[in-house]
């Protein structure tokens, strides 16, 4: 039958498209459907959760990390709208409010560090800056980096910069970093001094003469290294930004 | 087995020992335990057992209080056995205290038994039986009326470290429980949304195909339930937001409030600063930044006094709608003629706005080719352009 060719067969054919179409678009409106009642469902159980657990979310830092990695894996973002459903949670005040105060404590530093500053530094201000109760002091890691995240929308150049080994860095002025810029930060953390010079980055990261004054010169440029022409040697590059985490990390 | 606690072998107040025996077993009942081959040691207050050496050593060992034995026999060997062991029945009443660390929770005897493999060679029954007539726990009623509150700190004292942890692990046991409940609920929660994003998946790759046969109302309702979700979507990313009145109220709200700040500050500001003030002024049921920028991106459309520009590098503001890269450019052409020569801190401190925007400012002036840049270590200047001008 199938093998028939001609002007029947054609049309037959046809005809049969169309009527896959029309299924396909029943089957479409069926899925919407459902999608309708299960987003009932969901909104009912999601309130019930709410009421049960909201305390948890807001005191418990790991149970915060967990909630926002199974959204993450399932695609969903629960702070996306002050408006959604996951606003019965109260999770978007908590990190809405993180991020304003990042947004201030970056602004108060810039004019020291350049417009980069380490994490752990900005957590220590932020938990010295919020208050005593127990409510405000566990913030952790993980909250300021989704909080800092969201600000990225804004294009004024908040972003979060690994630094290797576990430990980041926020930048808080637009510029680029490009990877050998971070490669140099990475450096300065790690060697828990607060400067580098060519021959450093020479040494540890076998890099070209040329390429490393090219980096280390671009820092200065953009305001994040101090030039030191003391040192009989060689010239040396400081990192304001970097100082506090020197000092923590040598106590 | 539920009469006996955990602790160390050191004497209470006015505690003295009585006498001591050798491989000694202990019997739940009727049952072996395997506590056993043990030493045994009688006070005026407790009978405490511990493997062979830990008492001496003052490590952990088990403790039962005299004053929960009721009655004391001895079994007598039945014709059957032929071991020399022989056993103290100890009848017990019911523990008065649930607080502390116990080899085991619940016992369904209320009696047990010590086995002593060797035999005993003092009077191990009498001995027991004198110290419950005289009571000598009582005689000292402060030490043990006060004793459940004081175990608490006693006990902490006594067990130092220890103790402390033991507490510790208590807390987190507790506090486990309670979110290990909530993790289940989440987690039936999660999977719930896993199948909606699934639909929601299949559903938005059939409107990218066939745009005309889905109708508009289900598509705005759909894009609706994706943006309460918080499902990223190339469908939702559209005009979508002009459509909706929670945006626009939100963008009338946003435009009356900051107007006269903008205006003061030079006609621009950062989106940053934008979602900072409005979040302090509203203390509770703060916004989103995706909100923020929703709001902001149907403000033209609306015609309002404001709306959203974004630059060639990126940085989005909020400035009047009479502002445009001209009028930018010319205001800060006039302030480099002024000065003779600006970098983007200095026109920062002169306008009294924020580096970023002097800075895009400056850019903006050297794309209409009113200034040079002049770019060296020392940092990004920027010049009048005397090429055109001369």
């Amino acid at each position: 039958m199938r093998r028939r060719a001609g002007l029947g067969a054609i049309q037959k054919h046809k005809l049969e498209q169309e009527k896959y179409k029309d299924k396909g678009n029943e089957i479409q409106e069926n899925q919407l459907e459902q999608m309708t009642r299960q987003m009932e469902v969901f909104k009912v159980n999601l309130e019930e959760f709410a009421t049960k657990h909201k305390n948890e979310i807001r005191k418990n830092p790991e149970f915060r990390r967990q909630f926002q990695e199974m959204c993450a894996s399932i695609g969903v973002d629960p702070l996306s709208s002050g408006k959604g459903f996951w606003s019965v949670l109260g999770i978007g005040d908590f990190y809405y409010e993180l991020a304003v105060q990042i947004v201030e404590v970056c602004l108060a530093t810039n004019y020291k560090t350049g417009g980069l500053i380490s994490l752990n530094e900005l957590r220590t201000r932020l938990i010295k800056a919020r208050g005593k109760g127990k409510q405000h002091q566990e913030i952790t890691q993980d909250d300021l980096i989704r909080a800092a995240q969201k600000l990225k929308i804004f294009g004024s150049g908040f972003m979060v910069v690994p630094v290797g080994k576990g430990q980041y860095m926020v930048q808080s002025i637009p510029g680029e970093l490009s990877m050998d810029h971070t490669a140099v930060l990475q450096q300065v953390t790690h060697s828990n001094q607060a400067f580098v010079s060519v021959g450093y980055l020479r040494r540890e990261l076998g890099w070209e003469e040329g390429r490393a004054k090219k980096a280390l010169d671009h820092m200065v440029d953009q305001g994040l290294a101090w030039l030191d022409l003391q040192n009989p040697s060689e010239k040396l590059y400081y990192f304001p930004s970097l100082f506090n985490a020197c000092i923590n990390s040598s106590n | 087995m539920n009469r006996w606690k955990y602790t160390t072998p050191l004497l209470l107040d006015n505690e003295s020992t009585l006498t001591s025996e050798k491989n000694v077993r202990l019997y739940d009942g009727d049952q072996k335990t395997s506590f056993e081959g043990g030493e045994l040691i009688i006070t005026t207050h407790r009978i405490l057992w511990g493997r062979p050496g830990a008492i001496s050593k003052g490590q952990t060992c088990l403790a039962l209080n005299l004053a929960l034995i009721v009655y004391i026999e001895e079994e007598s060997p039945s014709a059957f056995s032929f071991s020399r062991s022989r056993k103290v029945v100890l009848h017990l009443s019911e523990p008065t205290d649930y607080e502390q660390d116990r080899p085991q929770q619940t016992s369904i005897y209320n009696f047990i038994k010590l086995s002593f493999r060797e035999g005993f060679n003092s009077n191990v029954t009498g001995i027991l039986n004198d110290c419950i007539q005289r009571k000598h726990w009582e005689i000292f009623p402060q030490p043990t009326a006060a004793e459940p509150q004081k175990h608490a700190p006693q006990i902490k004292l006594r067990t130092g470290i220890v103790g402390i942890e033991r507490s510790l692990q208590e807390k987190q046991k507790a506090a486990d429980e309670s979110i290990s409940v909530a993790f289940q609920d989440l987690s039936k929660l999660m999977i719930m949304a896993k199948d909606m994003v699934q639909i929601s998946r299949t559903i938005s790759t059939k409107i990218k195909e066939r745009q005309g046969d889905i109708t508009e109302d289900e598509t705005v309702r759909f894009k609706s339930y994706l943006l309460s979700l918080g499902i990223d979507d190339p469908v939702t990313r559209n005009s979508y937001k002009t459509d909706n009145q929670y945006y626009r109220s939100l963008a009338k709200q946003i435009c009356d409030f900051l107007q006269s700040h903008i205006e003061e500050m030079g006609g621009m500001m950062a989106l940053t600063d934008v979602f900072c003030r409005i979040n302090r002024a509203r203390g509770l049921e703060l916004l989103s930044p995706e909100d923020i920028l929703n709001a902001c991106q149907i403000m033209e459309s609306m015609e309002l006094p404001l709306k959203l520009f974004e630059f060639s590098s990126g940085v989005r503001v909020l400035q009047l709608s009479t502002l445009d890269s001209e009028s930018v450019a010319e205001a800060t052409a006039i302030l480099l003629d002024d000065k003779g020569s600006l970098s983007s801190e200095e026109l920062a401190q002169a306008l009294g706005i924020s580096f970023t925007i002097a800075k895009e400012r400056l850019l903006t002036a050297e794309k209409c080719g009113k200034s040079c840049r002049d770019d060296s270590i020392e940092g990004l200047r920027f010049y009048p352009n005397r090429f055109l001008a001369e």
